[in-house]
This record gives structure tokens, sequence and C-alpha cells, in this order.
């Protein structure tokens, strides 16, 4: 699929109008199961072609730097980069306005009919599911720590804190995240 | 009823500050301060609304528009979105000319490289959090570790994972 990215710059479309990027979002936001991330590369870069290979890869790590979600945190940047804070908002409006009508149906759902108990039964194997498919994604961000000690102690304090002892995020965080970044940079030296 | 709106945004923009990695690594604080600070429900409830929110289309985090409508009706789910959403996007927006200018400053990388395994510590921890909330039952034990077997060696759509596990779920087997 690179081979259609040879010549990013000549292939990129015209700037997005504020309402073109509320719209993209918004189809975004409605095809996107189990997370958006994935289905957020193919749709800007390779269909709408809004950003090169190379801005969508260096966005990201900005997005995936700051506090917030990935890709909430993309649809406010490109929105921004693009169009200013119309185009910031219009990207964020877009991205959760589809999934927000969405979840509050299935909660009016999921309320109306808990106690029926085909559907409790339903919703146990469907929570239980979930959980699993958040197990794989801490597997798939942890098998990168296995070479590397100091990561995997920061990784394991980390969760002994916030699993076990059940301590705030805010400490936590507080603490471990210098450390970690000064494991890092001494590493890196 | 405005202490509870109160409660929530105080709550909801701090964590949207905190999400760093993503928003599961919020995951444990928000069921901390929902169910065992505030008592609005109880783990078991938390773990079923992550899983609808699992189910709807979206980013990650749409169990904060659920828990805040749960809470507090539609006004719980306006606050507590635009307590979620905004703060981090504000830092989004004043972090944009920023990162350009200090793209090749060796700190910029240290700083990314430092934050992953503290995500990947958290991110474990809500993993192992809304497993045992979910779990009261072998058979739901059963369906988590299928799951997460199924999403690590195999390229089916997580959909279908779901779906095999409400399936499983409905015909109530090993379930009271």
């Amino acid at each position: 699929m690179d081979h259609k990215l040879t010549s990013p710059e000549s292939a990129l479309a015209p700037t997005p109008t504020v309402r073109e990027i509320f719209s993209g979002f918004l189809g975004l936001g409605l095809i996107s199961f189990g997370g958006a991330l994935p289905l957020a590369r193919r749709a800007l870069v390779e269909q709408r072609r809004w950003l090169s290979a190379e801005e969508f890869t260096d966005l990201l790590g900005l997005c995936q730097f700051l506090p917030g979600g990935n890709v909430i945190n993309l649809s406010v940047a490109m929105g921004m980069r693009f169009r200013g804070v119309p185009g910031a908002l219009a990207g964020l409006l877009g991205l959760i306005a589809g999934p927000s009508l969405v979840v509050i149906g299935l909660g009016v759902l999921y309320e109306n009919t808990q106690n029926d108990p085909h559907v409790r039964h339903l919703f146990a194997g469907l929570a239980a599911a979930a959980a699993g498919l958040l197990i794989s994604m801490a597997v798939k961000i942890l098998l990168p720590l296995r070479n590397k000690p100091m990561g995997a102690l920061i990784a394991a304090l980390g969760f002994i804190a916030i699993a076990i002892m059940r301590l705030p995020l805010l400490p936590t965080m507080l603490v471990l995240t210098p450390l970690s970044i000064y494991l890092a940079a001494r590493n890196a030296q | 009823m405005t202490d509870t709106l109160v409660s929530l945004a105080i709550i909801f923009s701090q964590l949207s500050l905190l999400a760093f990695g993503g928003g599961n690594t919020i995951l444990p604080e928000m069921q901390r301060q929902v169910v065992e600070v505030h008592h609005w429900m109880p783990a078991s409830e938390f773990s079923a609304l992550f899983a609808l929110a699992q189910a709807a289309p979206g980013p990650n985090l749409m169990i904060v528009t659920l828990v805040g409508w749960h809470v507090a009706g539609w006004a719980g789910m306006l606050v507590t979105s635009v307590a979620k959403f905004g703060p981090s996007s504000i830092v989004t927006i004043l972090a944009l000319h920023a990162w350009d200018r200090f793209k090749d400053r060796p700190w910029r990388r240290h700083a990314q490289m430092g934050l992953v395994p503290v995500t990947a510590g958290i991110v474990a921890a809500s993993a192992a959090l809304i497993a045992e909330a979910s779990n009261p039952t072998a058979i739901a034990w059963a369906i988590t570790a299928f799951t997460a077997v199924m999403a690590l060696k195999t390229r089916i759509h997580p959909l279908w994972l779901l779906a095999a596990g409400s399936l499983v779920g409905l015909t109530g087997f090993g379930q009271p």
C-alpha cells in the first residue's frame, strides 16, 4: 500500500473546510469499532489525502505523547492545523458526536432490560470479552519491554501501585514519570 | 444534583489531563472515583458500562460519556464530555506549535521513551482491575482468556470476539 505514497506532496487533497473536517471525523467515528487508530490512518492518509504518511506519523507522535485519547487529540490537532480553533472544534465534535449517541442508545437499552436474565447473561459475556480485549492490548504494550529491565521495573511498579495498592493516579504518575524519563535519558547517553 | 455535576466536572477534567498514553490509563482512577470514592455504582456495573462502550464505535473512551449519563442524565453526559475532552484538547492545541519547534531536541525523544513503561504498567493495571470486576464466574474468566488469546494470536476483528463472548454469555452456561 505504500507504493501509492511515493509522491505524497503532489497527491494531497486541498485543505479541507470546517464542514469537511466535521463530516470526515463524523464518518471515522461511526465506522471505527475496536479503536479508531488503524482506521484513522487509512481514512485520513489514503482515502481523503489530508496528510502525507510522514505528517500523519509526526502528528500521531505528538498525540500519543500528550494526555487524552490518541485519535481524539489527532482530530483536534488536524482541525487546528487546517482551520484554527473552529477546525479543531469541528474535528473533535465530529469524532465524538456519533459514538456518543450510539453509546447512550446502548445505555438506555441496557438499563431497560438489565433485569431480564437473558440480557444479564449476554452482558456478562460481553463484559468478559471486553476485558479479554483489554488484556490483549496490555500484553501488546508490555511485550517490547521484555528486553528492557529498567522499563519493565517501572511498568511493574506502576502495576503494583494502581492495581494492587489502589493508589491514586496523580501521585503515582508524579513519581514514576520523571524517574522513567530520567532513566530513558541516562540510557540514551 | 449540582453537587454531583460539580464532582463529575472536577473528576473528569483531572482525568483528562492525566490520560497520558491514551484513554485506558485512566480507567483504574475513574473506577476508583466512581465506585470507591463516590459510590455512584458498584464495580460490576462500571465493568458493564465499559463493555457497552467497547461494543460501540468510536474512540476508546466512550465510557466517559456513559458514566456521566448514568450518574446524572443528559446534563451529566454533557458535563463529563466537556470536562474529559476539553482540557486535553486545549493542551493539544497549545502543544502543536511547540512540538514543531522542538522537533530535534533530544529531551523530546527521552520524554516520549520515558512515558512508555509508565503507560504500559498502568494499562496492565486497567486490564487486571476490569477483568477482576467483570468476571464473577469461571465461564466469564474462560471467555476473557479465550478473547485475549484470539486477539493476540489472530487478526480477527475485535467486534467478532465481543459477539462470540456475548453469545456464550447468552446461553447462560455456568452463570447463576
